[in-house]
């Protein structure tokens, strides 16, 4: 049981008042939870990197067999997304270390570098596939 | 660690609808939580209809509205209407705010009424804030100087007077700590942007001559650095102000003095 500000006992425990199930999010704070989200992003994918790493060095039929997975539609897929979530990390990074150095907190200048980072997820994303896949020659 | 749902007796369920008074032509829904200690029950969520032909511009002006001709059981706080006490911050249309100072106009569809965030609730729009003002304490918010005091003012300069400027305005309604996540999760450690704010407004006070013990009580994982500039705080300040700036400017200290 619960005791109330009077100290006396309280058999109706106060609630909690509803949080994210009320608050409606402002830009900032979803590109504040993506930062986030694609920092757990980028460490499984470093794992994935590992593993392409550790069968090179084991042969090439291991190394044909996982680079053979991300090859595969599958695979492409998560490629894509962890390169979405490295240029985003990274730029939202550097973002970071401008708010360290006490600049850019004004909501209107916050407002616009977070859509600067967006703006360079995207075109760096495109650049890099565009790139990858004309060398590559989508083998 | 941090729960994303409500505990089981702070789950919202659906409340009582009072219909709009017959020949009212301009109507507006007022969707307010309600939590009577008394009654044992969950929270719910009342709807309130009201004419707007028959009430003042703002929120606060509606609440009071419906608590003296609707339902007198409908309980919040208000003090001076005007946004400089404070009381009446709550949640309204999914964001914190004053309701004195926020117009009905501004709110599109049915106006979503809820106490601050991820507070214990004494009653209805009414929480408790008790942690709040304790945690206020423990950056001892007054002036503390070991020289001895002078025969008159300590006098500044306007270049040390302006940086107290978007400090001293806070008037402690907590719309910024309740908006923020890491407060949400970690307030029990996390002393949340408004008493940060505070630290910072006495940080920067040439008066003051704590600076260093002030900031080596902040210097630690939770107290401080669990901001991690969600931005939700300056978004939501009622008064214009920038907690999360205050954060970053005490951060900065903390790495310069190293």
């Amino acid at each position: 049981m619960a005791a109330d500000s009077k100290g006396t006992a309280n058999p109706h425990p106060r609630p909690l008042s509803p949080h994210l199930q009320v608050y409606r999010l402002p830009m900032l704070a979803i590109l504040s939870i993506t930062h986030r989200a694609t920092g757990v992003g980028l460490a499984v994918g470093t794992l994935m990197l590992v593993c392409w790493l550790v069968a090179a060095a084991n042969g090439e039929a291991a190394f044909n067999s996982v680079n053979g997975f991300l090859g595969s539609a599958i695979g492409r897929l998560l490629l894509f997304g962890w390169s979405v979530a490295l240029f985003f990390h990274l730029a939202n990074g550097i973002r970071h270390l401008f708010w360290d150095a006490v600049m850019g907190f004004e909501i209107r200048s916050a407002e616009n570098s977070g859509w600067a980072v967006i703006a360079f997820t995207a075109v760096a994303t495109l650049l890099a596939w565009s790139i990858g896949l004309a060398v590559a020659g989508g083998n | 660690m941090a729960e994303f749902s409500l505990p089981a007796n702070s789950k919202v369920h659906a409340g009582k609808a009072w219909p709009a008074p017959s020949g009212a032509r301009r109507t507006k829904t007022f969707r307010i939580y309600r939590w009577d200690p008394d009654k044992g029950a969950n929270p719910q969520v009342d709807s309130y209809t009201i004419d707007l032909d028959k009430t003042a511009p703002m929120v606060l002006d509606a609440l009071i509205k419906i608590k003296n001709e609707i339902d007198p059981t409908l309980t919040f706080r208000r003090s001076c209407r005007e946004g400089v006490c404070g009381s009446c911050a709550m949640n309204i249309d999914g964001t914190n705010t004053l309701a004195c100072t926020k117009a009905i106009a501004d709110c599109e569809g049915d106006v979503k009424i809820y106490p601050l965030p991820h507070m214990p609730v004494i009653k209805d729009l009414v929480p408790d804030l008790t942690q709040a003002y304790a945690q206020l304490r423990s950056v001892e918010p007054w002036l503390k100087s070991e020289t001895p005091p002078p025969d008159r003012e300590r006098p500044q300069s306007p270049a040390e007077r302006q940086k107290l400027d978007g400090l001293w305005e806070c008037i402690l309604c907590f719309c910024c700590s309740t908006s923020c996540p890491s407060y949400w999760w970690n307030g029990d450690r996390y002393l949340g942007p408004a008493i940060l704010l505070q630290a910072y407004r006495w940080i920067a006070d040439t008066r003051d001559e704590a600076t260093g013990e002030r900031l080596d009580n902040l210097e630690d994982p939770f107290r401080l650095y669990r901001c991690h500039t969600i931005m939700n705080c300056t978004k939501t300040c009622p008064k214009g102000l920038n907690p999360a700036k205050a954060i970053g400017e005490i951060k900065k200290l903390m790495v310069a003095r190293k």
